[in-house]
This record gives C-alpha cells, sequence and structure tokens, in this order.
C-alpha cells in the first residue's frame, strides 16, 4: 500500500477506478435480480440485461472518479479566489467521447435485435391459446385442443405456444414475469407473442396495465406440465365440462364444487369461504350465503338457488350492500359449462350453511 | 372604498364573484340546450360540471384581472397600460395581484408550483404508506389509483414544468440585457393560468367517483369510461399546456429580439440556449397532449368515438398522439436543468464550459431526435412491429448527446477551483444520479429487456431518477444558486448542505431498490402487491419518508434566509453573466443602462476577459474584473 500514498494521484485514481468497477461489477452480477427463468426467451434475455450491466458499470465508475478526483484534487482552500484554467475545449476529446459512446449504443442496439429476433421465431408444433381479459380476470381457449376454457392458464412443458390476446373492455397486460414476456391486450386488436416454457412449476400471471379498481387483483397463476399430465388436464376439463366434475370427484358433488371453487373457477381470490379455506375480501363473504341467498333472493322474487345462479353468471344483477358494480367478472357463463355452474350453486349453498341449518 | 368598484376593477373580489355567475352560466347554457333538445333531465350533472370546468377558469382569470387591457384595447376605451400593479412588488400583496414585472411573476411562478410540489409530495407519502405492506392499509384501491395518478400530474404539469418557466422568467431576462419579457401581459396570462388548473386537479378528490384514476397518461378506452374526476385531468391539462405553450412564445420572442447590443448567438449562457431549445418543444409538441385530451373529452361528452373500436375508432391512435408530446415533455422537464447546472458548474469551479458549442449543439440534437422516440414507450402495446427497432435505435442515439454534455461538465471541473457550496454539492448529485437514470434508460431503450420491464417498477425507479435525481436536484441548484439575487439575502450554507446530504442519501434509499422490484416481477400503479414484494417495500417506504422530511429543511432555510438571512452582495458568486452585474434584487427595470456585450459568458481565468459592459465605460482591466468580490458591483454606481 505503500506505493498507493506515495503515487501520483491520478495513478491513485486509475487503480481506485479499477477495484471499483471489479467490485461493482462482481455485485450487480451477483444480486438475484430476475425471477426463476421458465421459458427459452428468460435465457436470452437474462444475459442481455448482465452485458448491459457490465458495459454500464465503467461507465458509471468512470464519470464519478472524474467527479470525485475533481473535487478532491480542485477543491479551493478557504479564500482561494482564483480561477481555475481557462481550457475552453479539446476537439480530440470531444471527438473520442461521442464516437466511443455512438460505439457502445450501436453495438447495444445490434444485439438487442438479434436478441428479439431470436425470441420471436416462429417455431414448429406451436399451439395457440387464446388470452382474453376483462375487468378483472383473464380467461384462456386451446381452439386446437377441442376449445376447452379454463379461467386457469395449464401450459405443457417444451411446447412452443403462440398466445392471441384479446379484451373485453378497457387495456389489460398479459405478463408472465418467469417467462419475461408480456404484451398489452387492446380493445379492437389481437395482439400475440410466442414463449416456450421451458420448466415445469407454477409462475405468475400478471396484469401490467392500469386497467381500474381491480388492477392490483388481476393476478392469476400458470401451471407449466410435464405433457402427460397437461393431457389428462385437457381430458378432465372436457369431462367436467360435460358433467360438472362428477365423475373426477368419484360423485362427490361437495368435492366437485370445492374442486372448480378453487381451482378453475378462481374464486378464492375475492371470496372468503371456509371450506374452501379462502380468505379474498375483495367480493361477499360467502360463509353465510345460504341465508343471504334466502333474503336477496325473497328481495328478487328468486328461489336461493336461482339467486345464486344469477350472482354467478350475471354479477351486476343485483349488488350485495356495500360491493361496487364491475367489480366480478361477467365471464363465468361461457369459461364455466351450465354443468358446472349447477355443481357450484349446489356446493354453495351447501356449504354455506344451506344443509347445516 | 365602496363595493362597487372593488367588485367591478380587477382583483379578487371581482374573481370571486366571477365563480358563482360562470357556474349560473353553464347551468343556464346546459339546461337551455337541454330542453331544446327536450332531454330528460334537464339538468345533467356531468353535463353541467364539463361546462363548469371550461367556464369557471376563464371567469377567475377575467375576474382577477388578466384581459383588461386587451377588453379595454378592443373594445375601444382608453387603456391603462399599468393598470394591473405596476412594475414591481411593494408589498406581499402585490404577488397575488396581476403583475407584469417578470420578476415578480417569475417569484410567482416558483412560489405556486412550489406549493404544488408539497401537495404531490404529500400524496406520494400517502402513497408510500399504503404500499407500506402488501394489503390494504389507509386507502381503498380507488382512491389509491387517484393518488398516484394526481401525484405524477401535479409534480409534472404543476412543479417541473412550470418551475423551470418560473426560474427562467426571473433569471432570462436579466442575462440577456432585456428589461422585461417581450409580451408582459401574456406573461401574467400565462401565470394566472396555473394555479386554475393545479387546483381542479386536486378538486377532482372531491367529486363522485372520486379523483382522476387513470395515471397521468389517462390512456384511452379507461379514460373515457371512469366517473367525472376524469374531466378535471381532461380540462385541466388545457389550462396548463395552454399556460405552457404562451409562456414558451413568450420565451422565443424575447430571446430571438431582445439580447442586449453584442450577444449574439454564441455568447449567449447556456442556461439561455436551454430555454430556447426547451421553448421550442413547448411550441412544437404541446399542441399534441392538447389534442389528445380534446378526444378524449370530445368522446366523454359529445358521444364521439375516437377511441371506441366498435364504432371505428382506434385505441393506439391514443398512444401516439399523447406519447408524441410526452416523450419531448421529459426533455422539456431536463433542458431547462442542463442549463441550470453548466451554469453553476462553470461558476462555482471557476472554470469556462468545456466545449460550448457542442454543449448548444447536444441541446439542438437532443430536441431533434426527442422527435423521432415516442413509440418507445409501446413497445408491448400492440402497435406495427416494424415501428420497434427504428424506434430503439433513435433513442439509444440520445445517449450520445446526452453523454456530451455529462463528459463536457466533468471536463469543466477538470482542474478549476471548486467551491463546494450547496448549488454545486445539488449539480454533483444530479451528475451522479442523473448518470445511472440514463443507463437504466438505456436498458429501457433495449426491445428485448423493456418486453420484461416495462410497466414494472423498473419504470417508476427511472422515471424518478431521471426527474428527480436529474430535474428536481436542478431545481434546488438554481434556487439556491440564483436565491441571492431573487431575494437579495444568502440562504444557509450549512442547512443547504444538510438539506443536500439527506435528499441524496433517501433519494436512493427510496429508489434504488424500485430497480429490484420492478425486474423481480412487482407491476407499477398497484394498491396491493405479492407477498414476496414486502421486504423491499417497507425499506423504499420507511427511506421515503425520511426522504420526505429533508425536504422540511430546504423550506426552513428559504423561509428564515428570505426574511433573516444576511444580506447578499450583487455578485456573491463572482460571476460573469449580465444578471450578477446588477444588485440584488434587480432594480425595477432591470438596468439602469443598458448592457453591451463584449464576450462569452464563462471566460473565468482568462485575464482581463469581461462578458458585458454597461454605458460607454471601457472594459474593466483584470484589476478590476466584472463584479469582482463582495464589492457592490462597477454597474449601479453612476
Amino acid at each position: 500500500m505503500r506505493f498507493l500514498r506515495r503515487g501520483h494521484p491520478l495513478l491513485k485514481m486509475a487503480i481506485f477506478s479499477l477495484v471499483a468497477m471489479v467490485i461493482g461489477t462482481v455485485v450487480s452480477l451477483w444480486i438475484d435480480w430476475f425471477p426463476v427463468q421458465a421459458s427459452t426467451a428468460a435465457d436470452d434475455i437474462d444475459t442481455l440485461y448482465d452485458v448491459l450491466l457490465i458495459a454500464s458499470v465503467p461507465v458509471f465508475v468512470l464519470v464519478m472518479a472524474v467527479a470525485i478526483y475533481s473535487v478532491t484534487a480542485f477543491k479551493a482552500k478557504p479564500g482561494d479566489m482564483s480561477d481555475g484554467a481557462p481550457i475552453h475545449g479539446n476537439t480530440r476529446l470531444e471527438v473520442i467521447w461521442v464516437t466511443i459512446p455512438f460505439i457502445m449504443v450501436s453495438a447495444a442496439a445490434i444485439y438487442g435485435w438479434i436478441v428479439l429476433d431470436d425470441i420471436e421465431a416462429k417455431q414448429p408444433n406451436t399451439m395457440i391459446v387464446d388470452v382474453r381479459g376483462q375487468q378483472f380476470a383473464w380467461d384462456f381457449t386451446y381452439p386446437d385442443e377441442g376449445k376447452v376454457k379454463s379461467n386457469q392458464l395449464y401450459l405443457p412443458v417444451n411446447r412452443p405456444v403462440e398466445f392471441r390476446v384479446t379484451t373485453d373492455d378497457v387495456l389489460h397486460d398479459f405478463w408472465v414475469p418467469e417467462f419475461r414476456l408480456k404484451t398489452d391486450a387492446v380493445p379492437g386488436l389481437t395482439t400475440k407473442f410466442r414463449a416456450t416454457p421451458s420448466k415445469t412449476g407454477t409462475y405468475n400471471v400478471v396484469c401490467a396495465e392500469l386497467c381500474g379498481i381491480g388492477h392490483s387483483t388481476m393476478r392469476n397463476t400458470v401451471r407449466v406440465l410435464p405433457e402427460k399430465d397437461f393431457d389428462a388436464w385437457l381430458a378432465k376439463q372436457q369431462g367436467s365440462e360435460a358433467d360438472g366434475g362428477a365423475a373426477a370427484a368419484g360423485g362427490d358433488m361437495t368435492a366437485a364444487g370445492r374442486d372448480l371453487f378453487t381451482g378453475d373457477g378462481g374464486c378464492t381470490a375475492c371470496h372468503t369461504l371456509a371450506d374452501a379455506e379462502s380468505v379474498g375480501a375483495l367480493g361477499p363473504a360467502l360463509d353465510e350465503l345460504a341465508a343471504d341467498a334466502e333474503k336477496y333472493g325473497k328481495q328478487e322474487g328468486q328461489s336461493p338457488e336461482e339467486y345464486v345462479k344469477t350472482a354467478i353468471v350475471d354479477p351486476n344483477a343485483f349488488l350485495v350492500p356495500n360491493f361496487s358494480e364491475g367489480v366480478m367478472p361477467e365471464n363465468f357463463k361461457e369459461t364455466l359449462s351450465a354443468e358446472e355452474i349447477d355443481t357450484l350453486v349446489k356446493y354453495l349453498l351447501t356449504v354455506g350453511g344451506g344443509d347445516k341449518g | 372604498m365602496t363595493l362597487r368598484p372593488k367588485l367591478l376593477g380587477p382583483g379578487w373580489y371581482r374573481a370571486a364573484l366571477s365563480q358563482p355567475l360562470s357556474f349560473l352560466f353553464a347551468l343556464g347554457l346546459v339546461a337551455g340546450v337541454r330542453s331544446l333538445y327536450g332531454y330528460d333531465p334537464v339538468l345533467d350533472w356531468t353535463a353541467i360540471t364539463t361546462v363548469a370546468l371550461l367556464a369557471m377558469p376563464l371567469g377567475f382569470i377575467v375576474g382577477i384581472g388578466c384581459f383588461d387591457y386587451w377588453f379595454r384595447w378592443a373594445s375601444g376605451a382608453p387603456t391603462v397600460p399599468e393598470d394591473h400593479s405596476g412594475h414591481g412588488a411593494k408589498t406581499w400583496r402585490d404577488y397575488f395581484k396581476v403583475n407584469t414585472d417578470h420578476k415578480v411573476i417569475g417569484i410567482q411562478y416558483i412560489v405556486t408550483t412550489f406549493f404544488f410540489f408539497i401537495v404531490g409530495g404529500l400524496m406520494a407519502m400517502l402513497i408510500r404508506a399504503e404500499l407500506a405492506q402488501p394489503g390494504t392499509q389507509f386507502v381503498d384501491p380507488n382512491t389509491y389509483n387517484g393518488l398516484f395518478s394526481v401525484h405524477a400530474s401535479l409534480m409534472i404539469f404543476l412543479f417541473i414544468i412550470p418551475v423551470f418557466a418560473g426560474i427562467a422568467n426571473y433569471v432570462i431576462p436579466l442575462m440577456i440585457g432585456a428589461p422585461d419579457m417581450a409580451f408582459p401581459r401574456l406573461n401574467a396570462l400565462s401565470f394566472w393560468m396555473l394555479p386554475t388548473a393545479g387546483i381542479m386537479m386536486m378538486a377532482s378528490f372531491f367529486v363522485e367517483g372520486g379523483a382522476f384514476a387513470t395515471g397521468w397518461t389517462a390512456y384511452a378506452p379507461i379514460s373515457t369510461e371512469t366517473p367525472i374526476g376524469q374531466q378535471f385531468f381532461t380540462i385541466g391539462v388545457q389550462f396548463a399546456g395552454a399556460s405552457s405553450i404562451a409562456t414558451a412564445l413568450n420565451f422565443l420572442v424575447t430571446i430571438i429580439t431582445m439580447r442586449a447590443p453584442g450577444m449574439t448567438f454564441w455568447r449567449m449562457p447556456l442556461l439561455v440556449w436551454a430555454n430556447f431549445t426547451t421553448s421550442l418543444l413547448v411550441v412544437i409538441a404541446t399542441p399534441f397532449i392538447a389534442g389528445s385530451q380534446f378526444f378524449v373529452l370530445l368522446d366523454r361528452s359529445l358521444g364521439t368515438h375516437f377511441f371506441d373500436p366498435s364504432a371505428g375508432g382506434d385505441v393506439l391512435m391514443y398512444q401516439h398522439v399523447f406519447w408524441f408530446y410526452s416523450h419531448p415533455a421529459v426533455y422539456i422537464m431536463m433542458l431547462p436543468g442542463f442549463g441550470i447546472i453548466s451554469e453553476v458548474i462553470s461558476t462555482h469551479a471557476r472554470k469556462p464550459v468545456f466545449g460550448y458549442r457542442m454543449m448548444a449543439f447536444s441541446l439542438v440534437a437532443i430536441v431533434i431526435l426527442g422527435f423521432t422516440v415516442w413509440a418507445h414507450h409501446m413497445f408491448v402495446s400492440g402497435m406495427a412491429d416494424w415501428l420497434r427497432v427504428p424506434m430503439m435505435i433513435t433513442t439509444m442515439l440520445i445517449a450520445v448527446p446526452t453523454g456530451i454534455k455529462i463528459f463536457s461538465w466533468l471536463a469543466t471541473l477538470w482542474r478549476g477551483v471548486i467551491h463546494l457550496t450547496t448549488p454545486m454539492l445539488f449539480a454533483l448529485g444530479f451528475i451522479t444520479m442523473f448518470t445511472l437514470g440514463g443507463i437504466s434508460g438505456i436498458m429501457l431503450a433495449i426491445i428485448p429487456v423493456v418486453i420484461h420491464v416495462s410497466d414494472t417498477y423498473f419504470v417508476v425507479a427511472h422515471i424518478h431518477y431521471v426527474l428527480f435525481g436529474g430535474s428536481v436536484f436542478t431545481i434546488f441548484a438554481g434556487l439556491y444558486h440564483w436565491f441571492p439575487k431573487i431575494t437579495g439575502r444568502m440562504y444557509d450554507e450549512r442547512l443547504g448542505k444538510a438539506h443536500f446530504w439527506l435528499s441524496f442519501v433517501f433519494f436512493n434509499l427510496t429508489f434504488g431498490p424500485m430497480h429490484l422490484v420492478g425486474i423481480d416481477g412487482m407491476p407499477r400503479r398497484v394498491a396491493d402487491y405479492a407477498e414476496n414484494f414486502a421486504t423491499l417495500n417497507a425499506i423504499i417506504s420507511i427511506s421515503s419518508f425520511l426522504f420526505g422530511l429533508s425536504f422540511l429543511i430546504f423550506l426552513y432555510n428559504m423561509i428564515t434566509s428570505w426574511r433573516y438571512g444576511p444580506k447578499a452582495s450583487g455578485n456573491p458568486w463572482r460571476a460573469h453573466s449580465i444578471e450578477w452585474q446588477v444588485s440584488s434584487p434587480p432594480p425595477i427595470f432591470n438596468f439602469d443602462e443598458i448592457p453591451t456585450v463584449v464576450g462569452g459568458p464563462y471566460e473565468y481565468g482568462v485575464p482581463g476577459a469581461v462578458h458585458a459592459v454597461f454605458g460607454d465605460k471601457k472594459a474593466p482591466t483584470r484589476a478590476a474584473p466584472a463584479g469582482g468580490g463582495g464589492a457592490p458591483p462597477p454597474t449601479n454606481t453612476d
């Protein structure tokens, strides 16, 4: 360390900058910036980001080094009224700091363009999934797989998918952070992106475009399954649409209803129900539903069953006091089959206190 | 004085009287038209509110007296050239009147915009309180969406853009040796449109359905469907925008036609260059946001279908028109700050600005490139795919002129005699954080990265690094720098430094971690978030409260120093530019003698160099540099 104390201040600055660059690079690469990589694009994008970090650290350190060095080396002594050196410019220096940044950003732009082409390339054997957004839920249709509909996104691993995104009302944005991909859902347009899930697991579906009161709750999950499990899910889904889930639950209709409530229906995000262990608070709690259905149904001239069914398929027809219009999605009549809705109604009236009196 | 002339003459009484009258006008117009059409009900409160939102601010501006001169002139009545209150302000009450003195208007601007800055800042505190933990803490989601929307709108339209206009209003005529702005009455009108816009945006919280809750971007079609609060934004922006355009025209004409003899374009201080280029941006771009909001207004109020695809409307059109203004707007919010930093660094490091002409050219380059990059805000919007790569390239090219400025400031520091005054500290802090904001800006230009991070907290972090660490730090630097000139008193240097260090540290602790949560998957504009972001959000919230508290030091320093601070000399920084060669504060008409410019504005260290001389005096020699030391400047002594 002796040479540091004795060396020329510029040399010191150079050494400190070098050390700072190394530390900066190590730290910026050590930070775990991203969520897990669950699509083939994720790796490309993360690497691109890391390269940008590695290129940025020296730029920032250089700026800081010159600023800090100047402030320490050229600081005015108390009472010093003199002026600095009358340097007006230096053409060679100015040419250098136009050229080098120009080369750096050009290189970054080209690299970015290559990655873009790579992640958007067409793949063989692509499965199409229609994604529809509405305030404040997503639903998914598999047009090539028997038009199965679901409120929950399931995907087979390693098979390319093309998402075709639409919206029923305002702008939304379909984002899977673990895939690193998103696109806006735009009224009047169908937007698209391609992804190839590369890892099984459960990941997030997030709405990233402000869409109203429930924007922050417009979250869901995507389950990436092995091919075999995905096919089984498709088959079960088709079965459930036909018999309301009875066969899959072995004839236990309460279990079938619970499956719908916690699974495909996605009801747990907003409703509290002890039987399903859900604690959502955006919509009315359903533990006393049987009594409520009796009371409000009478007001509306409906039987409790009719009341609950209407509340599912046409949620804005009647509003429970203190809850606002337009919060509950209106798409259940399309994403759930009539049989599934019957199962749900029975289930809710059972566990909501109906049978227990 | 009886009540009648008070109610008829310009001022607050007439302005107050105008409010019920304008409201009755709105009521009558709507009721009249609706009954003629046979609509039921005749009193449609949405329509009445909309008309009132246009009529009441206009009524206020007429009432307070902005149009008196023109009305008299147009009607052939004898005009009263200084019927408002004359130049200068003798008591604090004069600041609450229509005044045509650019120095008074400058102070009116700065104080008013800081009022909105405080309101917007308190909203930010509420936002962070709500986000301190997952779940709902203090406000419901609708109020939350209103809070961040009004926060951003106030900060952009009522603080950063107009506070620069305020600083420039005070400083630019003095810098170029002009007695006032080119159009003093238009200048007063520009100012008085501002508070109406700000009050309107704040008032939106008190109407049915709450404040406008669609962000400051007000994307269609949600902005055409939300409750009446949205109209307060749509119309408020028109007043703020009109104010901005009128001021910019005023600056352009002033700078082009009213420079002192000898002040060529290449002898203008860089702040003048910065305001010249900013004004070009404002005049060209601002009509586009006015247009976008008029489309929304027409869709909402008159049943047009600009943004209704089922009737042939186009949702993406809104975004293109909006960003064609709003991207240049980020340069509108940054270029004046670049100008301030050039003044501050050169003066407090006692060195000529390095590469003066390149500094001016880079401003012009940013203006031109700034109009070619708007769609980088729309990389995931579903717009034409081919448009993305060209916009990525132009966006990244802006890094080149911006880099020139950073490197030139660093080279200006090099071998200077650096005085670490508060303005200098803020300038150095600005360079640090603006470089970071520039780096994240480059990342946000690269399409594959932005597909992931758009609409996340990464963007929130970036925008605060460039707008707070960038623009607001330059505003602080400028206010500390010109405080002695404006008030005639010195601020407290120790408090100034405490303000800098606390804001610098807590700014970074607040906005730094936002990069992390953004990349990790937290979207922006959410009242609630997933559990895994809880720790960092708690840190961000605590830092933000301390960051907010650090502002109180600034406020205390400004208020007490303005009243009790030690008297400042004409030129405490020993600067060369013309505003420092007159007394602090300057004489009522700025110059007892018109200055003649004989050299560049930053000739520090050049023996005998002077920027301007007064009267027919010869250029002072080296022995008596312009405004040397704390002595009264030679200019006012005869």
